[in-house]
Protein backbone atom coordinates (compact mmCIF):
# COMPACT_ATOMS: atom_id res chain seq x y z
CA UNK A 1 0.00 0.00 0.00
CA UNK A 2 3.02 2.23 0.07
CA UNK A 3 3.43 4.16 -3.18
CA UNK A 4 6.50 5.32 -5.03
CA UNK A 5 9.11 7.36 -3.14
CA UNK A 6 7.90 10.85 -2.29
CA UNK A 7 8.97 13.96 -4.14
CA UNK A 8 8.56 15.66 -0.80
CA UNK A 9 11.34 15.64 1.78
CA UNK A 10 9.68 15.61 5.20
CA UNK A 11 12.97 15.54 7.12
CA UNK A 12 13.26 18.52 9.47
CA UNK A 13 16.87 18.91 8.41
CA UNK A 14 16.39 18.12 4.73
CA UNK A 15 15.95 19.82 1.36
CA UNK A 16 12.36 21.02 1.80
CA UNK A 17 13.06 22.36 5.27
CA UNK A 18 15.76 24.59 3.82
CA UNK A 19 13.56 25.55 0.89
CA UNK A 20 10.64 26.55 3.13
CA UNK A 21 12.89 28.93 5.04
CA UNK A 22 14.39 30.39 1.85
CA UNK A 23 11.00 30.98 0.19
CA UNK A 24 9.37 32.49 3.28
CA UNK A 25 6.85 29.66 3.70
CA UNK A 26 8.31 29.09 7.13
CA UNK A 27 7.36 31.52 9.92
CA UNK A 28 5.05 33.31 7.48
CA UNK A 29 2.18 35.60 8.35
CA UNK A 30 -0.98 33.47 8.19
CA UNK A 31 -4.46 34.49 7.20
CA UNK A 32 -6.81 35.56 10.01
CA UNK A 33 -10.47 36.43 9.83
CA UNK A 34 -11.02 39.94 11.17
CA UNK A 35 -12.67 39.96 14.59
CA UNK A 36 -13.21 43.15 16.61
CA UNK A 37 -10.86 43.32 19.59
CA UNK A 38 -13.72 43.42 22.09
CA UNK A 39 -15.21 40.17 20.80
CA UNK A 40 -11.80 38.54 20.56
CA UNK A 41 -11.09 39.42 24.17
CA UNK A 42 -14.35 37.85 25.25
CA UNK A 43 -13.55 34.68 23.34
CA UNK A 44 -10.02 34.47 24.75
CA UNK A 45 -11.15 34.85 28.37
CA UNK A 46 -9.94 32.01 30.58
CA UNK A 47 -12.00 30.21 33.16
CA UNK A 48 -11.26 27.25 35.43
CA UNK A 49 -14.88 26.14 35.64
CA UNK A 50 -15.45 24.19 32.40
CA UNK A 51 -12.10 22.38 32.54
CA UNK A 52 -12.47 21.51 36.26
CA UNK A 53 -15.90 20.05 35.49
CA UNK A 54 -14.64 18.11 32.47
CA UNK A 55 -11.50 16.91 34.27
CA UNK A 56 -13.54 15.72 37.25
CA UNK A 57 -15.80 13.74 34.89
CA UNK A 58 -12.78 12.40 33.03
CA UNK A 59 -10.84 11.30 36.14
CA UNK A 60 -13.95 9.80 37.78
CA UNK A 61 -14.73 7.83 34.62
CA UNK A 62 -11.08 6.72 34.39
CA UNK A 63 -11.05 5.45 37.97
CA UNK A 64 -14.45 3.73 37.75
CA UNK A 65 -13.69 2.04 34.43
CA UNK A 66 -10.25 0.92 35.69
CA UNK A 67 -11.83 -0.43 38.87
CA UNK A 68 -14.50 -2.26 36.85
CA UNK A 69 -11.91 -3.70 34.50
CA UNK A 70 -9.79 -4.90 37.41
CA UNK A 71 -12.78 -6.28 39.31
CA UNK A 72 -14.00 -8.32 36.36
CA UNK A 73 -10.50 -9.21 35.14
CA UNK A 74 -10.48 -12.75 33.80
CA UNK A 75 -14.10 -12.59 32.63
CA UNK A 76 -15.68 -11.12 29.49
CA UNK A 77 -17.34 -8.51 31.70
CA UNK A 78 -14.06 -6.64 31.86
CA UNK A 79 -14.22 -5.86 28.13
CA UNK A 80 -16.70 -2.93 28.21
CA UNK A 81 -14.84 -1.43 31.16
CA UNK A 82 -11.50 -1.59 29.36
CA UNK A 83 -13.16 -0.28 26.20
CA UNK A 84 -14.13 2.87 28.10
CA UNK A 85 -10.88 3.03 30.06
CA UNK A 86 -8.85 2.62 26.88
CA UNK A 87 -10.51 5.55 25.13
CA UNK A 88 -10.21 7.75 28.21
CA UNK A 89 -6.53 6.80 28.59
CA UNK A 90 -5.37 6.40 25.00
CA UNK A 91 -7.53 8.97 23.21
CA UNK A 92 -8.95 11.69 25.44
CA UNK A 93 -5.41 12.38 26.66
CA UNK A 94 -4.55 13.56 23.14
CA UNK A 95 -6.85 16.55 23.51
CA UNK A 96 -5.95 17.12 27.19
CA UNK A 97 -2.28 17.15 26.29
CA UNK A 98 -3.01 19.53 23.48
CA UNK A 99 -5.27 22.03 25.21
CA UNK A 100 -3.27 22.15 28.44
CA UNK A 101 -0.08 22.51 26.41
CA UNK A 102 -1.55 25.67 24.93
CA UNK A 103 -2.34 26.79 28.48
CA UNK A 104 -5.92 27.59 27.55
CA UNK A 105 -7.94 24.84 29.26
CA UNK A 106 -7.71 26.33 32.75
CA UNK A 107 -7.13 29.90 33.81
CA UNK A 108 -4.89 28.66 36.64
CA UNK A 109 -1.56 27.69 35.17
CA UNK A 110 -0.63 24.92 37.64
CA UNK A 111 -3.84 23.13 36.70
CA UNK A 112 -2.86 23.26 33.03
CA UNK A 113 0.59 21.97 33.95
CA UNK A 114 -0.72 19.12 36.13
CA UNK A 115 -3.19 17.78 33.56
CA UNK A 116 -0.57 18.29 30.83
CA UNK A 117 1.95 16.07 32.63
CA UNK A 118 -0.61 13.32 33.32
CA UNK A 119 -1.97 13.38 29.77
CA UNK A 120 1.53 13.39 28.25
CA UNK A 121 2.43 10.25 30.17
CA UNK A 122 -0.70 8.44 29.07
CA UNK A 123 -0.46 9.46 25.40
CA UNK A 124 3.30 8.73 25.49
CA UNK A 125 4.48 12.14 24.37
CA UNK A 126 7.45 13.64 26.14
CA UNK A 127 6.01 16.87 27.60
CA UNK A 128 9.09 18.89 26.66
CA UNK A 129 9.62 17.50 23.16
CA UNK A 130 5.98 17.70 22.23
CA UNK A 131 5.45 21.18 23.61
CA UNK A 132 8.11 22.40 21.22
CA UNK A 133 7.02 20.23 18.30
CA UNK A 134 3.51 21.57 18.67
CA UNK A 135 4.83 25.12 18.74
CA UNK A 136 6.43 24.40 15.38
CA UNK A 137 3.19 22.81 14.14
CA UNK A 138 1.44 26.13 14.80
CA UNK A 139 4.19 28.19 13.22
CA UNK A 140 4.48 26.06 10.09
CA UNK A 141 1.27 24.06 9.86
CA UNK A 142 1.64 21.30 7.22
CA UNK A 143 4.70 22.98 5.72
CA UNK A 144 6.78 20.12 4.34
CA UNK A 145 10.14 19.83 6.11
CA UNK A 146 9.11 22.18 8.91
CA UNK A 147 6.05 20.70 10.59
CA UNK A 148 7.03 17.72 12.79
CA UNK A 149 3.37 16.74 13.32
CA UNK A 150 2.23 15.84 9.80
CA UNK A 151 0.37 12.62 10.50
CA UNK A 152 -0.15 11.51 6.88
CA UNK A 153 2.72 12.35 4.56
CA UNK A 154 2.46 12.10 0.78
CA UNK A 155 2.15 9.67 -0.78
CA UNK A 156 0.25 8.21 2.16
CA UNK A 157 1.56 5.12 3.90
CA UNK A 158 -1.85 3.55 4.44
CA UNK A 159 -0.50 0.59 6.39
CA UNK A 160 1.00 3.01 8.86
CA UNK A 161 -2.29 4.93 9.00
CA UNK A 162 -4.23 1.75 9.78
CA UNK A 163 -1.73 0.62 12.42
CA UNK A 164 -2.11 4.01 14.09
CA UNK A 165 -5.68 3.05 15.05
CA UNK A 166 -4.23 0.45 17.40
CA UNK A 167 -1.28 2.62 18.38
CA UNK A 168 1.34 0.02 17.48
CA UNK A 169 3.85 2.14 15.61
CA UNK A 170 3.23 5.27 17.68
CA UNK A 171 3.81 3.42 20.93
CA UNK A 172 6.84 1.62 19.52
CA UNK A 173 8.43 4.89 18.37
CA UNK A 174 7.46 6.59 21.63
CA UNK A 175 9.21 3.83 23.58
CA UNK A 176 12.32 4.04 21.41
CA UNK A 177 12.39 7.83 21.81
CA UNK A 178 11.87 7.51 25.55
CA UNK A 179 14.74 5.06 25.97
CA UNK A 180 16.98 7.15 23.71
CA UNK A 181 16.16 10.33 25.64
CA UNK A 182 16.60 8.47 28.94
CA UNK A 183 20.09 7.55 27.73
CA UNK A 184 20.75 11.26 27.37
CA UNK A 185 20.50 11.44 23.58
CA UNK A 186 18.54 14.20 21.82
CA UNK A 187 18.19 13.48 18.10
CA UNK A 188 19.31 15.96 15.40
CA UNK A 189 15.66 16.50 14.39
CA UNK A 190 14.64 17.20 18.01
CA UNK A 191 17.48 19.68 18.28
CA UNK A 192 15.89 21.73 15.48
CA UNK A 193 12.90 22.63 17.64
CA UNK A 194 13.84 22.04 21.30
CA UNK A 195 15.99 24.88 22.70
CA UNK A 196 19.22 23.71 24.26
CA UNK A 197 18.25 24.80 27.77
CA UNK A 198 15.07 22.69 27.57
CA UNK A 199 16.76 19.47 26.46
CA UNK A 200 17.83 18.30 29.96
CA UNK A 201 14.17 18.46 31.02
CA UNK A 202 13.20 16.10 28.19
CA UNK A 203 15.90 13.68 29.36
CA UNK A 204 14.79 13.87 33.02
CA UNK A 205 11.14 13.14 32.13
CA UNK A 206 12.18 10.21 29.91
CA UNK A 207 14.10 8.70 32.82
CA UNK A 208 11.12 9.01 35.17
CA UNK A 209 8.81 7.40 32.62
CA UNK A 210 11.25 4.58 31.93
CA UNK A 211 11.28 3.82 35.65
CA UNK A 212 7.44 3.79 35.79
CA UNK A 213 7.13 1.42 32.81
CA UNK A 214 9.87 -0.81 34.20
CA UNK A 215 8.04 -0.97 37.54
CA UNK A 216 4.79 -1.85 35.74
CA UNK A 217 6.46 -4.69 33.85
CA UNK A 218 8.13 -5.98 37.01
CA UNK A 219 4.75 -5.90 38.79
CA UNK A 220 3.13 -7.81 35.91
CA UNK A 221 5.88 -10.44 36.00
CA UNK A 222 5.77 -10.69 39.79
CA UNK A 223 1.98 -11.07 39.89
CA UNK A 224 1.88 -13.29 36.81
CA UNK A 225 -0.85 -11.11 35.34
CA UNK A 226 -1.20 -8.69 32.42
CA UNK A 227 -3.49 -6.54 34.51
CA UNK A 228 -0.87 -3.91 35.51
CA UNK A 229 -0.05 -3.42 31.82
CA UNK A 230 -3.73 -3.27 30.89
CA UNK A 231 -3.93 -0.30 33.25
CA UNK A 232 -0.60 1.38 32.41
CA UNK A 233 0.83 1.49 28.90
CA UNK A 234 -1.34 -0.88 26.87
CA UNK A 235 -4.40 1.44 26.89
CA UNK A 236 -2.31 3.67 24.60
CA UNK A 237 -2.75 0.86 22.05
CA UNK A 238 -6.22 -0.55 22.58
CA UNK A 239 -7.74 2.89 23.25
CA UNK A 240 -5.98 4.89 20.55
CA UNK A 241 -8.61 4.48 17.85
CA UNK A 242 -10.74 7.48 18.79
CA UNK A 243 -7.96 10.05 18.81
CA UNK A 244 -6.63 8.71 15.51
CA UNK A 245 -10.13 8.75 14.01
CA UNK A 246 -10.61 12.39 14.95
CA UNK A 247 -6.99 13.45 14.52
CA UNK A 248 -6.65 12.31 10.92
CA UNK A 249 -9.52 14.60 10.01
CA UNK A 250 -7.63 17.68 11.17
CA UNK A 251 -5.56 18.05 8.00
CA UNK A 252 -5.91 14.76 6.07
CA UNK A 253 -6.13 15.06 2.29
CA UNK A 254 -5.98 18.87 2.34
CA UNK A 255 -3.38 21.23 0.90
CA UNK A 256 0.20 21.43 2.14
CA UNK A 257 2.64 24.34 1.89
CA UNK A 258 -0.02 27.04 2.21
CA UNK A 259 -0.32 29.82 4.78
CA UNK A 260 -4.09 29.90 5.16
CA UNK A 261 -5.62 27.48 7.67
CA UNK A 262 -8.84 27.48 5.66
CA UNK A 263 -6.95 25.51 3.02
CA UNK A 264 -5.12 22.95 5.14
CA UNK A 265 -7.38 22.33 8.14
CA UNK A 266 -10.83 20.84 8.52
CA UNK A 267 -13.71 21.72 10.83
CA UNK A 268 -16.02 18.74 11.39
CA UNK A 269 -19.34 18.64 13.20
CA UNK A 270 -19.27 15.77 15.71
CA UNK A 271 -21.46 14.08 18.28
CA UNK A 272 -21.27 15.31 21.90
CA UNK A 273 -19.40 12.24 23.19
CA UNK A 274 -16.62 12.64 20.63
CA UNK A 275 -16.51 16.36 21.33
CA UNK A 276 -16.04 15.63 25.04
CA UNK A 277 -13.24 13.17 24.31
CA UNK A 278 -11.75 15.54 21.74
CA UNK A 279 -12.34 18.76 23.69
CA UNK A 280 -13.87 20.52 20.68
CA UNK A 281 -10.77 20.20 18.49
CA UNK A 282 -13.20 19.33 15.70
CA UNK A 283 -13.30 23.12 15.25
CA UNK A 284 -9.83 22.84 13.85
CA UNK A 285 -9.70 25.73 11.42
CA UNK A 286 -10.85 27.99 14.22
CA UNK A 287 -8.28 26.56 16.65
CA UNK A 288 -5.39 27.10 14.26
CA UNK A 289 -6.48 30.57 13.31
CA UNK A 290 -6.93 31.62 16.94
CA UNK A 291 -5.04 29.26 19.29
CA UNK A 292 -5.69 31.62 22.20
CA UNK A 293 -9.36 30.68 22.31
CA UNK A 294 -10.11 27.95 24.91
CA UNK A 295 -11.79 24.75 23.79
CA UNK A 296 -15.08 25.63 25.45
CA UNK A 297 -15.32 28.88 23.44
CA UNK A 298 -14.61 27.31 20.05
CA UNK A 299 -18.29 26.73 19.17
CA UNK A 300 -18.91 30.46 19.74
CA UNK A 301 -15.88 31.36 17.65
CA UNK A 302 -17.12 29.05 14.91
CA UNK A 303 -20.50 30.83 14.81
CA UNK A 304 -18.75 34.18 14.62
CA UNK A 305 -16.41 33.43 11.70
CA UNK A 306 -18.06 30.65 9.73
CA UNK A 307 -19.08 33.15 7.02
CA UNK A 308 -15.37 33.37 6.20
CA UNK A 309 -14.57 29.65 6.28
CA UNK A 310 -15.20 26.69 3.99
CA UNK A 311 -18.39 24.83 4.83
CA UNK A 312 -17.72 22.52 7.79
CA UNK A 313 -17.69 18.80 7.14
CA UNK A 314 -21.07 17.60 8.45
CA UNK A 315 -19.89 14.43 10.24
CA UNK A 316 -16.96 12.13 10.96
CA UNK A 317 -18.29 9.75 8.33
CA UNK A 318 -18.51 12.52 5.74
CA UNK A 319 -14.92 13.45 6.57
CA UNK A 320 -13.73 9.92 5.84
CA UNK A 321 -15.81 9.77 2.68
CA UNK A 322 -13.81 12.65 1.25
CA UNK A 323 -10.49 11.86 2.87
CA UNK A 324 -10.04 8.17 1.99
CA UNK A 325 -10.51 8.69 -1.78
CA UNK A 326 -8.06 11.60 -1.54
CA UNK A 327 -5.47 9.36 0.14
CA UNK A 328 -5.98 6.74 -2.57
CA UNK A 329 -5.51 9.31 -5.33
CA UNK A 330 -2.38 10.59 -3.61
CA UNK A 331 -0.90 7.10 -4.01
CA UNK A 332 -0.89 7.72 -7.76
CA UNK A 333 -0.35 11.47 -7.69
CA UNK A 334 1.05 12.87 -4.48
CA UNK A 335 0.28 16.44 -5.57
CA UNK A 336 -3.44 15.75 -5.43
CA UNK A 337 -5.34 17.42 -2.60
CA UNK A 338 -8.86 18.45 -1.65
CA UNK A 339 -9.37 22.05 -2.65
CA UNK A 340 -11.54 23.99 -0.24
CA UNK A 341 -14.36 26.16 -1.54
CA UNK A 342 -15.12 29.39 0.26
CA UNK A 343 -18.60 30.85 0.73
CA UNK A 344 -19.35 34.07 -1.21
CA UNK A 345 -19.09 36.03 2.04
CA UNK A 346 -15.46 35.00 2.64
CA UNK A 347 -12.35 37.03 1.97
CA UNK A 348 -10.48 35.27 -0.84
CA UNK A 349 -7.45 33.08 -0.52
CA UNK A 350 -4.10 34.27 -1.67
CA UNK A 351 -4.46 32.54 -5.01
CA UNK A 352 -0.77 31.94 -5.47
CA UNK A 353 -1.23 29.12 -2.94
CA UNK A 354 -3.93 27.54 -5.05
CA UNK A 355 -2.26 28.30 -8.32
CA UNK A 356 -3.24 26.73 -11.61
CA UNK A 357 -0.53 24.11 -11.71
CA UNK A 358 -1.24 22.80 -8.26
CA UNK A 359 -5.01 23.13 -8.56
CA UNK A 360 -4.88 21.11 -11.77
CA UNK A 361 -3.67 18.19 -9.72
CA UNK A 362 -6.84 18.42 -7.70
CA UNK A 363 -9.11 18.11 -10.71
CA UNK B 1 19.16 61.48 26.74
CA UNK B 2 15.99 59.38 26.37
CA UNK B 3 12.81 61.01 25.16
CA UNK B 4 9.33 60.74 26.57
CA UNK B 5 6.96 60.02 23.72
CA UNK B 6 3.19 60.34 23.77
CA UNK B 7 1.75 56.92 22.99
CA UNK B 8 -2.02 57.32 23.41
CA UNK B 9 -4.73 58.74 25.60
CA UNK B 10 -5.13 56.95 28.92
CA UNK B 11 -8.69 56.05 28.04
CA UNK B 12 -7.71 54.44 24.75
CA UNK B 13 -6.82 51.20 26.54
CA UNK B 14 -9.39 49.22 28.49
CA UNK B 15 -8.50 47.94 31.94
CA UNK B 16 -6.58 44.65 31.77
CA UNK B 17 -5.81 45.15 28.12
CA UNK B 18 -3.02 46.04 25.72
CA UNK B 19 -2.55 48.30 22.72
CA UNK B 20 0.01 48.50 19.95
CA UNK B 21 2.10 51.66 19.52
CA UNK B 22 4.51 52.18 16.63
CA UNK B 23 7.17 54.86 16.78
CA UNK B 24 10.42 55.51 14.93
CA UNK B 25 10.29 52.24 13.04
CA UNK B 26 9.81 50.27 16.25
CA UNK B 27 6.74 48.67 17.74
CA UNK B 28 5.72 48.68 21.40
CA UNK B 29 2.93 47.28 23.53
CA UNK B 30 1.24 49.55 26.08
CA UNK B 31 -0.63 47.85 28.94
CA UNK B 32 -3.25 48.97 31.40
CA UNK B 33 -3.30 46.71 34.45
CA UNK B 34 -6.37 45.74 36.48
CA UNK B 35 -5.09 48.24 39.09
CA UNK B 36 -5.22 51.00 36.48
CA UNK B 37 -1.45 51.31 36.15
CA UNK B 38 0.27 51.60 32.77
CA UNK B 39 3.28 49.66 31.48
CA UNK B 40 5.18 49.35 28.22
CA UNK B 41 7.26 46.61 26.60
CA UNK B 42 8.64 45.80 23.20
CA UNK B 43 5.72 45.02 20.96
CA UNK B 44 6.93 41.76 19.48
CA UNK B 45 7.17 38.40 21.21
CA UNK B 46 10.81 37.36 21.69
CA UNK B 47 9.94 33.89 20.41
CA UNK B 48 8.67 34.49 16.89
CA UNK B 49 8.13 38.24 16.48
CA UNK B 50 4.35 38.20 16.77
CA UNK B 51 2.55 41.38 17.90
CA UNK B 52 1.71 41.01 21.58
CA UNK B 53 -1.05 43.60 21.25
CA UNK B 54 -3.22 40.86 19.73
CA UNK B 55 -2.71 38.75 22.84
CA UNK B 56 -4.51 38.36 26.14
CA UNK B 57 -3.78 40.29 29.35
CA UNK B 58 -4.50 38.38 32.55
CA UNK B 59 -3.50 40.09 35.79
CA UNK B 60 0.18 40.93 35.22
CA UNK B 61 0.66 38.48 32.33
CA UNK B 62 0.57 39.08 28.58
CA UNK B 63 0.04 35.93 26.55
CA UNK B 64 1.25 35.84 22.96
CA UNK B 65 -1.55 35.13 20.45
CA UNK B 66 0.49 32.71 18.34
CA UNK B 67 1.98 30.15 20.71
CA UNK B 68 0.60 31.23 24.08
CA UNK B 69 4.02 32.19 25.41
CA UNK B 70 3.69 34.27 28.57
CA UNK B 71 5.52 37.30 29.92
CA UNK B 72 5.10 39.41 33.03
CA UNK B 73 4.54 42.74 31.30
CA UNK B 74 5.54 44.67 34.44
CA UNK B 75 9.04 43.18 34.53
CA UNK B 76 9.37 41.70 31.03
CA UNK B 77 10.20 38.29 32.54
CA UNK B 78 9.52 35.27 30.33
CA UNK B 79 7.18 32.90 32.15
CA UNK B 80 7.70 29.59 30.41
CA UNK B 81 7.80 27.79 27.10
CA UNK B 82 7.86 28.61 24.32
CA UNK B 83 9.30 31.95 25.37
CA UNK B 84 12.78 31.86 26.85
CA UNK B 85 14.02 35.44 26.33
CA UNK B 86 12.70 38.34 28.43
CA UNK B 87 10.93 41.33 26.93
CA UNK B 88 12.45 44.80 27.14
CA UNK B 89 10.36 47.15 29.29
CA UNK B 90 10.13 50.95 29.19
CA UNK B 91 9.23 53.56 31.82
CA UNK B 92 5.70 54.91 31.53
CA UNK B 93 3.94 57.93 33.03
CA UNK B 94 0.49 59.44 32.64
CA UNK B 95 0.24 63.19 32.35
CA UNK B 96 -2.84 65.22 31.53
CA UNK B 97 -4.65 62.10 30.40
CA UNK B 98 -1.86 61.06 28.04
CA UNK B 99 0.27 57.93 28.31
CA UNK B 100 3.97 58.70 27.76
CA UNK B 101 6.72 56.14 27.38
CA UNK B 102 10.43 56.72 27.65
CA UNK B 103 12.15 55.20 24.67
CA UNK B 104 15.86 54.67 25.02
Amino acid sequence: MTATPSQRDYSLIGRDAKLAVETGLSAAEWYHTDIPRKQMKELMQRSDGPAIRDTAIWLTALILSAAGGAWFWGTWWCVPFFFVYGVLYGSSTDSRWHECGHGTAFRTQWMNDAVYQIACFMIMRNPVTWRWSHTRHHTDTIIVGRDPEISVMRPPDLLRVMLAFVGVLDAWHAMLDMVRNAAGIISPAEKTFIPEQEQPKAIRIARIWTAIYAATIVLALYSGSFLPMMLVGLPRLYGAWHHVMTGLLQHGGLADNVIDHRLNSRTVYMNPVSRFIYWNMNYHVEHHMFPMVPYHALPRLHELIKHDLPAPTPSILAGYREMIPAFLRQLRNEDYFLKRELPPTARPYREEFHNDAVAAAAE
Amino acid sequence: MSDWVEACAAGDIDEEDVMRFDHGGRTFAIYRSPDDDYFATDGLCTHEKVHLADGLVMDDIIECPKHNGRFNYKTGAARGAPVCVNLATYPVKVEAGKVLIQIG
